[in-house]
């Protein structure tokens, strides 16, 4: 069943918050790199070049620093350092999970591939994934952090399956051991993570076997944690209102692709996680304007009240050029406040928040 | 006695220098893919990649050479992409994969194109001049009338039934023009996923029999990500102008294709889908024989002209390294029963 949300949410609101009125503003996670840090990566695999894999490392220090304090001079009340040092979603897990083994790319579609990862033996947790990037983003971030984390669904469908009768078993080991990882990025005090299972858009059918999977993740994890789950590009009719007995705090959805023809889905029954809505497009190369992003907000308000209202884009920003990925977001943590203090001033009708538009 | 033929219908993943030079001769968006009118740059490197596509097969001893289908960038849907009477739309899923494909949208009537044949030609060239050829001949390979059109979107014909008879005439062309060809391999997946509609089953075996009219080779119906409907299966087998239907048996649901054999008959020859074009663990050669032997024991039939053994499906899923594996655990399998 849901965890308690409102037991973890006060924590993210900043002593200095201007308004009574407290919509959460966060991201997704990934966020454009700086063009020399994709240099650099290519850089360390010349055999010519002088520059070595501790130079690298203090390019991505350098990366992680300067995308954390971008995130922070937007004005967001939690942040990301933008996944500066992930290379892929389901690769840079695989390569520190034991078990999985790398054969080549793979075709997605025309020339666009990626390194599907082989499972060949049972997985096992050798290293810590992102502690020590949690905890270098940690010390330079003055706002509190957030971690996504590919979910166990996804790195398990998103591979080559060789080892296991099944996939669903595998799930569930993977599940087991992002739980041990949460656990150590508690213990390294995290207070914000969040599950990415965009494998679950395209077979929604298997929305028990990611509650399944979800329920191991939470094992233990104590209420002030705050667990989120993302889901992004899928008809969300199919996994709801399944997704209310998920063990999360929160459910992250990419609405505004769509133009909130999804939301009335989330009207009936009430949803029970806090909501966290998409307001900008992650594939769009416009900024929207404050005044849209305000209307985008007031579409959550529709299934949710104000407390239960988090807001983020639509999905991580990386493909975007990078003054269009600061621009959304900066146009987004502005129009949170502008709406939290239109709710503060009586201006919005809570019970027909589309009103007046 | 029955022959067993180690075959592929082709669509093998690019080698890996060949996926680097292209997407940078070519580039990564959706207006980048290939059109079929390609530079002289792009065309030399996809000649390199079927001569490498040749030797990977002779090497592993296959049977049948297929021309490896490296410059489908839209998988099945290839010969419509390329098509004068199409415009490419968005980019959607390709079945329940995650891969995808062009739309095409067709939006004139559909007419010679020759793209395919031009690709065999160059296919039999190379097996001509090629060590050790002697005894391979070329498998050709295209998408099924079924399955094309329900990949394509039609907004010219505006009527299902006169829209896939228009497919099926326009692959019809497309076979007439081939060079010789010892057996065409239609790929026909659709007939799984998404089956036509109850009444609608001798329409789509009449496409696909226009097709199979058109070439004196032996004539493969091969359906894949699932075992077929039995009523279908039972068209097919009658009406198809197939001289073997071929079917997935890494597939969770092989026993109904066993059942739908021992029901409703057999075409003269088989093809099975025996090694995962889907999963890069190998095969060993004597598992996927014994898979043919556990499959033609269930059967009550005397025995076929031909069993083929091929991968369940397309082979573009895999790391380079892996469909070479594939392969060669293909050509192991039939020396193994031999």
């Amino acid at each position: 069943m849901v965890r308690n949300p409102s037991a973890n949410r006060d924590q993210f609101r900043p002593a200095d918050h201007p308004n009574e009125t407290f919509l959460l503003s966060t991201v997704v996670g990934s966020y454009p790199k700086p063009k020399w840090l994709n240099r650099a990566d290519e850089l360390v695999d010349d055999p010519d070049s002088k520059f070595d894999a501790s130079d690298l490392e203090e390019a991505h220090d350098d990366a992680c620093r300067l995308i954390t304090h971008e995130h922070e001079r937007a004005g967001l009340d939690t942040v990301v350092d933008g996944e500066m040092r992930r290379n892929e979603m389901v690769e840079f897990f695989a390569d520190r999970i034991d078990g999985y083994e790398f054969n080549g790319p793979v075709k997605v579609w025309g020339h666009n591939y990626f390194d599907k990862p082989s499972v060949v033996e049972e997985v096992a947790y050798d290293e810590p994934w992102l502690v020590d990037e949690f905890e270098f983003t940690a010390g330079v971030a003055e706002r509190p952090v957030k971690v996504p984390i590919t979910g166990p669904y996804t790195l398990g469908f998103w591979a080559f399956n060789e080892a296991y009768p099944s996939t669903e078993e595998l799930v569930y080991d993977l599940a087991d051991l992002v739980n041990e990882e949460v656990e150590k990025l508690v213990e390294a005090g995290a207070r914000y993570i969040q599950i990415d299972e965009p494998a679950l858009a395209t077979t929604p059918e298997d929305h028990a076997i990611v509650g399944e999977a979800l329920e191991r993740i939470a094992a233990g994890i104590p209420e002030e944690v705050r667990i989120g789950l993302h889901v992004c590009y899928g008809d969300y009719s199919r996994v709801y209102p399944e997704i209310n007995d998920y063990p999360i705090d929160e459910f992250d959805l990419e609405l505004s692709n769509g133009d909130y023809e999804q939301i009335p889905v989330f009207e009936e029954p009430e949803i029970e996680p806090d909501l966290a809505l998409g307001v900008v497009d992650a594939h769009t190369a416009e900024v929207e304007s404050v005044e849209e992003i305000k209307r985008n907000i007031r579409q959550g308000l529709r299934v949710v009240p104000p407390e239960k209202l988090t807001i983020s884009p639509d999905c991580g920003l990386k493909l975007l050029p990078r003054d269009v990925a600061y621009g959304k977001t900066e146009n987004m943590v502005t129009a949170v406040r502008e709406v939290e203090a239109e709710i503060d001033a009586g201006e919005i009708d809570l019970d027909n928040p589309l009103a007046d538009d | 006695m029955t022959e067993r033929v180690a075959a592929t219908p082709g669509l093998y993943p690019l080698p890996d220098r060949a996926k680097e030079t292209l997407s940078d001769l070519k580039g990564h968006q959706k207006g980048d893919l290939l059109g079929g009118d390609e530079g002289e740059a792009i065309v030399a490197e996809y000649d390199e990649v079927r001569a490498e596509y040749v030797d990977h097969q002779l090497d592993a001893g296959l049977d049948l050479i297929s021309e490896g289908q490296g410059r489908w960038d839209d998988m099945i849907a290839h010969p419509l992409t390329v098509s004068d009477a199409v415009e490419t739309g968005g980019i959607v899923r390709y079945y329940d994969n995650n891969n995808f494909y062009r739309d095409p949208r067709v939006v004139d009537d559909l007419a010679f194109s020759g793209d395919v044949a031009d690709e065999l030609e160059k296919a039999t060239d190379l097996l001509a001049d090629a060590d050790g050829a002697a005894d391979a001949s070329l498998a050709a390979t295209l998408p099924g009338p079924y399955s094309l059109a329900e990949l394509a979107t039609d907004e010219h014909y505006r009527d299902e039934a006169e829209f896939q008879a228009a497919v099926a005439e326009f692959l019809a062309g497309e076979v007439a023009a081939f060079p010789d060809h010892e057996t065409l391999f239609l790929l026909e997946p659709s007939l799984v996923t998404t089956p036509p509609v109850e009444g609608a089953e001798e329409r789509a075996t009449d496409a696909i029999a226009t097709v199979a009219a058109e070439t004196d080779a032996d004539v493969v119906v091969q359906t894949f990500y699932g075992a077929l409907g039995e009523k279908l299966y039972a068209h097919l087998v009658d009406e198809a102008g197939a001289d073997a239907l071929g079917f997935d048996l890494v597939a969770g649901d092989r026993d109904d294709t066993v059942y739908n054999v021992q029901e409703f008959g057999a075409t003269d020859s088989l093809s099975l889908g025996l090694v995962d074009g889907q999963n890069t663990l190998v095969e060993e050669p004597e598992t996927v024989a014994e898979r043919v032997e556990w499959f033609e024991s269930q059967i009550p039939l005397e025995g076929f002209d031909r069993t083929y053994l091929t991968p369940n499906t397309e082979l573009f899923y895999l790391p380079t390294n892996k469909y070479r594996a594939k392969l060669n655990a293909l050509a192991a399998a039939a020396e193994v029963l031999d």
